[in-house]
């Protein structure tokens, strides 16, 4: 399987990505710069956190106007599978592909740290490898993390089961303790948390390994019934 | 030319983080009379003028300058050119 990893200026977390993904993994995996990238070959993409455009304006917001969101627009329509991770989540939510928005941390502060997520949906591409309701650690890095929606949008979420992960003592005032929902097709995950930095045990947790496991096992089976 | 200012502002109902410390610190400070604070932006644009001003505006709004799920915002077009 081939992923992008897409690089903002200002991303930092996308050699992160890259190596979970090529080094852990031992898939395919490119860093895409995101101007003049042709995204047509690559079957997966990975959106990663840091800092795009400085967080001018609101975080995410102008990397999400920028050229090359058309084409993961694309993807995501065809069915594909999008990652965004911390920035990457702010940006999908920031283009429209994700609802809600991520805000500044209720404590104001920036927060480094592990956390105890419970995953809510393993009926997903992200998400197949692990149990119902298992609680997985992965750190989290961000400053904006706090996820905000209507009530009305909770509700949708709720409804269609997009809430994949959510904390299990919510650090930044989350509504509804929320850590990653997907989109309503389900192609589309984005999460504060960075399941690319617990891959290995030497970093603390490998819990994240089975996400990218998952979206791999999926492409495998789902391009085998194509194929034949 | 013409001057447009933009004021983005988030929604009621949001949680403002920082509105809210902004208050306690002008309440530590002795502003007892302060019961809330919410923070917003504002901008400053100079835009080539023409029939559709305001139409466009709100577009830039809705797509970039505002983010319509938690913010607010109100444009002023003044109306005097800008050379």
């Amino acid at each position: 399987m081939k992923f992008a990893v897409i690089v903002f200026p200002g991303s930092n977390c996308d050699r992160d990505m890259y190596h979970a993904v090529k080094e852990v993994l031992h898939e395919e995996a490119d860093l895409v710069w995101y101007q003049n990238s042709n995204l047509e070959s690559y079957d997966g993409i990975l959106l990663p956190g840091g800092f795009s455009y400085g967080d001018y304006l609101r975080s995410g917001a102008i990397a999400a106007s920028s050229d090359v969101m058309v084409q993961v627009r694309e993807h995501a329509a065809k069915g594909k599978p999008v990652l965004g991770v911390c920035n990457g989540f702010q940006i999908l939510t920031e283009a429209g592909l994700l609802p809600g928005s991520l805000m500044r941390n209720k404590t104001l502060s920036f927060m480094c740290h592990q956390e105890e997520l419970i995953v809510d949906n393993n009926e997903t591409i992200f998400t197949a490898g692990y149990e119902k309701g298992e609680i997985v650690r992965f750190p989290i890095a961000h400053g904006e993390g706090n996820y905000f929606c209507d009530q009305a949008t909770l509700a949708t979420l709720k409804a269609n089961n997009q809430i994949v992960f959510s904390y299990r003592n919510n650090p930044n005032g989350s509504t509804a303790n929320i850590a990653g929902i997907t989109n309503k097709q389900g192609n589309v995950l984005g999460m504060m948390p960075h399941p690319e930095r617990a891959v290995e045990a030497l970093l603390g947790s490998a819990d994240g390994l089975m996400l990218f496991q998952s979206i791999v096992q999926n492409w495998r089976e789902s391009s085998y019934v194509t194929n034949v | 030319m013409r001057k447009v200012t933009v004021f983005v502002t988030l929604k009621q109902g949001v949680l403002d983080p920082q509105g809210k410390q902004i208050q306690a610190s002008l309440n530590s400070l002795g502003f007892q009379e302060v019961e809330e604070v919410r923070v917003g932006k504002y901008m400053e644009l100079t835009v080539e003028d023409g029939p559709n001003l305001a139409v466009r505006v709100h577009e830039m709004c809705e797509k970039l300058l505002a983010n319509p799920v938690i913010e607010d915002y109100r444009v002023e077009l003044e109306e005097a050119e800008v050379l």
